[in-house]
């Protein structure tokens, strides 16, 4: 079983990405107050250490984590904490959250000097992963320190910084990959120095090769990196999809990656991990694309964690036309934002303002059974029959044809020409049993 | 701008083609042989074309206004299912039998099973079956101003000799779109183009069906008997058009090589052995009852897993 460097299926949608991709990276310091949700992660919420009235450093932890599989949230400005309230995030829900009133000042903490990477042990790079707060930046949220801790470590045989950004408007990565490579690459030594029998991929989709012309040379005297280019194509970077063209390598939806000793990192994740582990630094920021052909001077912005959207919208230079849809995230992934008014938080990757909605503006008609959704599933199985089955509620049909091996990705809703909308009826029922499955557990 | 906006479930882009879109380039694709047709036979070509398409569209919207539904017609299926029905017509057949054609295919085959998406098996082809058992002698009378009687499959069959390059170009007799090889497979190549269909069936079902003419037509390895049996009756434009109809077929692509070679072993059968010259409309529609079965021992193996089916 070899590496092929792609997958069956996916898609090929209009990719947006020069918009953006030339500019380099703008540090944007917030004006208004500073909102932290309380949970930005997967797994247990924060517990705040902080009261209303205190004053806070710039790097000072303000939620400790609520458990193992949770994580610790930093202030990422000098400022007095206003309240712990309830405040609305991307997906609509209000959360409880810590409200910081910026000083303008910028003080900040001092992090301490840090030994060189090869004087830490396992447990010190585990642990200050930990301490820092990192969390899976390529969109899911999950703790770093969780997936860097699996139950037999010497089974992990390659690490694989997921360089692919495969969705549609997404710079972010690439311009992180071309403005500071060398971090990238240090922190996937950092993952490298836990597994003494893995391999470090660096995996990046060839519509980058100067990204990937740049890696190779920054790696070439390092025994164990490569980089290996992808194919370009949609969903590249989906963990399982991304696996099988490194390695070759097959999991289902009810394995992990370490099942198949991989371990994936998103480039962003692998620059917090350096910072955490070389210069005992909290995740604080993240570099947002903000774009779409609604957007005056769209580019990527280097973000302090807690800064309003609203902000972003305007260092890009506004409106230039009335948006018609504002998404967090990519066009095939990402979550369509009802307001505005919500938090930059660790896992936001892109805030994309479309003027042409092509939801609304395409009617479903009946399945003409034409199998296009077959041909682009990356998972392997037929939407189009899944989507029935999710429809008339029949759970056991759905998931006997596989439907829990969904990934949600959305090609088939993309490709569908009968405009169905295959992706949200297979999530929903996807939902469902999840839900059930917990239940009978 | 109002402080709430829109919101939908990802993903939030869609692809350009549309059903509309992919009828339309069907049609355009058969315009070369339709053309051809009514080139080669003349104004009651003509005529068939035009009704047939008009009674299917026609029917399609009366029936939607008998039941109350949506009217569909926009969608261009029924024009499809007209200009296929009409191109399976002898050029010489009355108008009224493409009305009669037309009400069986888009009222009884499609219409009554749910309408587009829904009908078992192809709409024009089952139009076409039901008017050869009912008007044989209409449906099997090829004769015309230009050409006598046989066609040159009935000839082949009868053990004369045929002329294999007129049946390529299409000067030959037989229905209004079989006859141009050359045609058929020009409009063919643009639906390629256009990423509408593909080889997998219509590969299949000619490969599959040169094999078992080889082996079981008593002539070897004939090139002018193979040659002839291409081009000869409706194999190109039930191969390449009605084959490859997506309702009718499997949706899985294992399945579709499957329904290829059942189609091909098939017309083999029908056309070696059977009474009649021709059997691509009766193979497709056989294949077109057996798609729910090939469709279930089919299914992919999920990414990860072993086996088409979780237990």
């Amino acid at each position: 079983m070899g590496a092929r460097g792609t997958f069956t299926g996916g898609i090929h949608p209009y990719d947006g990405k020069d918009l953006s991709k030339d500019k380099p990276i703008k540090d944007v310091l917030p004006k208004g107050d500073l909102v932290y949700p309380l949970s930005q992660h997967i797994g247990a919420p924060a517990v705040p250490i902080v009261q209303k009235g205190d004053h806070v450093l710039t790097g000072q932890k303000i939620a400790e984590a609520g458990g193992f599989v949770s994580a610790p949230i930093y202030a990422t400005v000098s400022g007095t904490v206003k309240g712990i309230e309830k405040r609305r995030i991307t997906v609509g829900d209000s959360v409880d959250s810590i409200i910081i009133e910026n000083d303008g000042l910028y003080e900040e903490v001092d992090y301490g000097v840090c030994k060189p990477l090869e004087e830490q042990s396992k447990e010190e790079i585990i642990k200050k992963v930990q301490t820092a707060g990192v969390v899976g930046m390529g969109g899911a949220g999950f703790p770093t320190h969780v997936k860097l801790s699996p139950k037999e470590p010497d089974k992990i045989e390659y690490i694989i910084g997921n360089c692919a950004e495969c969705e549609p408007y997404l710079t972010s990565d690439y311009r992180r990959m071309i403005e500071e490579p060398q971090k990238v690459i240090d922190g996937l030594k950092c993952v490298l120095a836990l597994f003494d029998n893995a391999q470090g991929i660096l995996a990046v989709e060839d519509n980058k090769p100067d990204c990937i012309k740049v890696l190779k040379e920054l790696t070439k005297d390092e025994p164990r990196i490569t980089v290996k280019g992808l194919k370009t194509k949609y969903p590249q970077g989906s963990e399982r999809q991304l696996i099988y063209a490194a390695t070759g390598r097959m999991i289902n939806c009810d394995q992990l990656p370490a099942d198949a000793g991989c371990i994936v990192d998103n480039v962003d994740t692998l620059v917090a991990i350096n910072s955490a582990v070389r210069e005992n630094k909290p995740l604080m920021y993240r570099i947002v694309t903000v774009t779409g052909d609604a957007i005056a001077d769209p580019r990527n912005f280097r973000v302090r964690i807690g800064t309003n959207y609203h902000e972003l919208i305007e260092e890009a230079g506004g409106f230039t036309q009335e948006p018609a849809k504002i998404i967090n995230g990519g066009p095939m992934m990402g979550f369509a934002l009802f307001h505005l008014d919500v938090p930059t938080t660790k896992t936001a990757s892109a805030l994309l303002c479309l003027t042409k909605d092509d939801v609304s503006a395409s009617k479903e008609g009946p399945c003409i059974n034409c199998g296009r959704c077959v041909e682009v599933c990356p998972g392997r199985v037929v939407p189009a029959r899944l989507a029935d089955y999710a429809a008339r509620g029949n759970k056991e049909a759905f998931q006997k044809h596989n439907g829990m091996e969904c990934c949600e990705c959305g090609c088939c809703s993309f490709i569908c020409p009968a405009k169905r909308p295959l992706t949200q009826q297979i999530k929903s029922m996807r939902k469902m049993v999840l839900a059930d499955r917990r239940k009978k557990s | 701008m109002s402080d709430f906006m829109k919101v939908s479930s990802n993903p939030h882009i869609r692809s350009k083609m549309s059903t509309q879109i992919i009828m339309l380039c069907v049609v355009i694709a058969l315009l070369p042989t339709t053309v051809f047709g009514i080139y080669n036979f003349g104004q009651n070509a003509l005529i068939l074309v035009i009704v047939t398409v008009l009674s299917c569209v026609l029917f399609e919207y009366l029936f939607d206004l008998l039941v109350h539904k949506n009217i569909t017609i926009k969608d261009g299926s029924a024009v499809v299912t007209g200009l296929l029905l009409a191109l399976n017509l002898p050029p010489n057949a009355p108008w009224w039998i493409g009305v009669i054609g037309g009400f069986f295919a888009i009222v009884v085959v499609k219409m009554l099973f749910g309408g587009l998406g829904q009908n078992f098996m192809n709409p024009a082809l089952g139009g076409r079956c039901f008017l050869l058992l009912a008007f044989t002698s209409i449906m099997t009378d090829f004769a015309t101003d230009a050409y006598s009687g046989a066609t040159p499959l009935a000839a082949l069959k009868a053990g004369e000799h045929v002329n294999v390059f007129k049946m390529v170009t299409g000067f030959t007799s037989g229905t209004i779109g079989e006859t141009s090889m050359i045609a058929i497979v020009l409009g063919a190549i643009f639906l390629m183009l256009m990423g509408i269909i593909d080889l997998r069936i219509p590969g299949t079902y000619i490969v599959t069906f040169v094999v078992f003419i080889v082996l079981f037509g008593g002539r070897g390895f004939d090139f002018d008997f193979i040659a002839a049996h291409l081009a000869g009756g409706g194999l190109m434009l039930g191969a390449f058009f009605m084959a490859t109809d997506y309702v009718t077929r499997p949706i899985t692509i294992k399945g579709q090589y499957v329904f290829g070679i059942l189609l091909g072993i098939l017309t083999g059968i029908f056309r070696i052995f059977g009474a009649s010259a021709e059997g691509v409309s009766y193979a497709i529609i056989l294949g077109n009852l057996l798609t729910p079965l090939i469709e279930k021992y089919t299914m992919p193996h999920a990414f990860g897993r072993k086996g088409g089916m979780q237990r």
